[in-house]
């Protein structure tokens, strides 16, 4: 009971509980909108640079769906490696490469808001902050499978 | 495949009354300041307001209204915007304190649907929302995402100021914004803005002086409220909460 308390605790405080929650809003949209009446499995990639626990992630996507016709649909989770190309001089490189030098109060920010890495990362070859996050910036829908 | 995060927009922001977008023409015009200021002259007549401020390159309304950079931010399954003499804060500037943010197109748009698709406001009777000057990515962004948006123009007595704010106003009025009128600000007693507003069919607020004592005052809630600007701003405010809205 202690431990049921403590997990129910931990959704409340994260804001993955605010993404998952996207998700099936808009898993629902788009069920009204190509008349879709079950939703088998819907794929969903995380961006690294976002720092999203998956499990508490997994965990509320599971909550938040329960109450709806979403409750029997798969939801697929992968990660996605973060990657950032420098406008200014063309290096490329990897948030796993970079993420043990930012603090963690940084690494708080980028968590809320992944724009914020334009104000914390810098070139590592130039030191620009100039830079492009290629792929893996946050949570998106890669795609969905229903029957109509 | 999409963008999951515009679908909860409306969601979060369903038990706001009227949502407000401050915006002009140009910079330099005191936008921040009246924002600042008319979000605290709410709060002062009782009214459950928040502020949001999405000018990403300068903001500033942290400074006129002395939040503390180094508030927390409290998380519920989502974030709770701060509250400060009354008013529910939310800013980049809240994660990034003074670091520069320089943010293209796309990480503009990116941020600004993450800030809205995040941010639990609750109840409000008004959101207040800063922007950047002109027709900004911010500006056209929140026109697409914020349903029923309402603007208010803030200009100064300038020929230059004037014509930026036309261009603004095309580009309102062909995508139907509801348009509250405009506040002509650091007035010097002429009839230019008053003209102004009768040739392009928009409200005249009301004018507010410029006040020397408002330097000293930045930062300082209750020095703020005693300011000439404002007691113009509640007449002004007076006039908005009158009207009535259609959405």
């Amino acid at each position: 009971m202690l431990n049921l308390l403590f997990v129910i605790e931990i959704l409340r405080m994260v804001h993955e509980w605010a993404l998952a929650e996207s998700i099936v809003r808009a898993v629902l949209d788009i069920m009204r909108e190509r008349k879709l009446k079950t939703v088998l499995e819907v794929k969903i990639a995380i961006g690294q640079l976002q720092q999203i626990e998956i499990d508490i992630f997994r965990d509320a996507l599971k909550e938040i769906s329960e109450g709806t016709i979403l409750k029997e649909t798969r939801f697929s989770i992968e990660e996605e490696e973060a990657e950032f190309k420098c406008r200014n001089c063309g290096y490329t490189w990897k948030f796993s490469e970079i993420r043990e030098s930012i603090k963690e109060d940084e690494a708080e920010a980028i968590h809320f808001i992944p724009e914020l890495a334009h104000a914390i990362i810098r070139c590592p070859r130039c030191g620009s902050p100039d830079f492009i996050v290629v792929r893996g910036r946050g949570v998106r829908i890669v795609s969905l499978r229903g029957i109509t | 495949m999409m963008d999951p995060r515009i679908s909860i927009i409306p969601e979060r922001i369903k038990d706001v009354k009227r949502r407000i977008a401050i915006v002009s023409g140009k910079g330099g015009v005191g936008k921040t300041v009246l924002a600042s200021l008319l979000a605290l002259g709410l709060s002062s007549m009782g009214k459950i307001v928040g502020l949001l401020d999405l000018d990403f390159n300068g903001p500033s309304c942290h400074i006129v209204l002395g939040i503390p950079e180094d508030t927390s931010i409290e998380e519920e399954k989502g974030i709770i915007p701060p509250l400060f003499n009354g008013i529910r804060f939310m800013s980049l500037e809240l994660f990034v304190r003074e670091r520069a943010l320089p943010l293209r197109g796309d990480d503009i748009s990116n941020a600004i649907i993450e800030l809205l698709a995040i941010t639990r406001w609750g109840s409000l009777d008004y959101l207040i929302i800063d922007t950047p000057p002109g027709t900004s990515d911010e500006l056209l962004d929140i026109l697409r995402l914020i349903d029923g948006l309402e603007t208010l123009i803030v200009t100064i007595p300038s020929k230059l100021a004037l014509k930026t704010v036309s261009r603004l106003l095309n580009l309102l009025k062909m995508v139907n914004t509801n348009i509250i009128g405009i506040i002509e600000n650091m007035s010097k007693g002429t009839d230019m803005v008053r003209e102004f507003a009768r040739r392009e069919g928009i409200r005249y607020l009301g004018s507010i002086p410029y006040d020397e004592k408002l330097e000293e005052a930045l930062g300082d809630v209750d020095a703020l409220k005693r300011t000439s600007i404002s007691e113009s701003i509640t007449t002004i405010l007076h006039k908005i909460i009158g009207l009535k809205i259609t959405r």
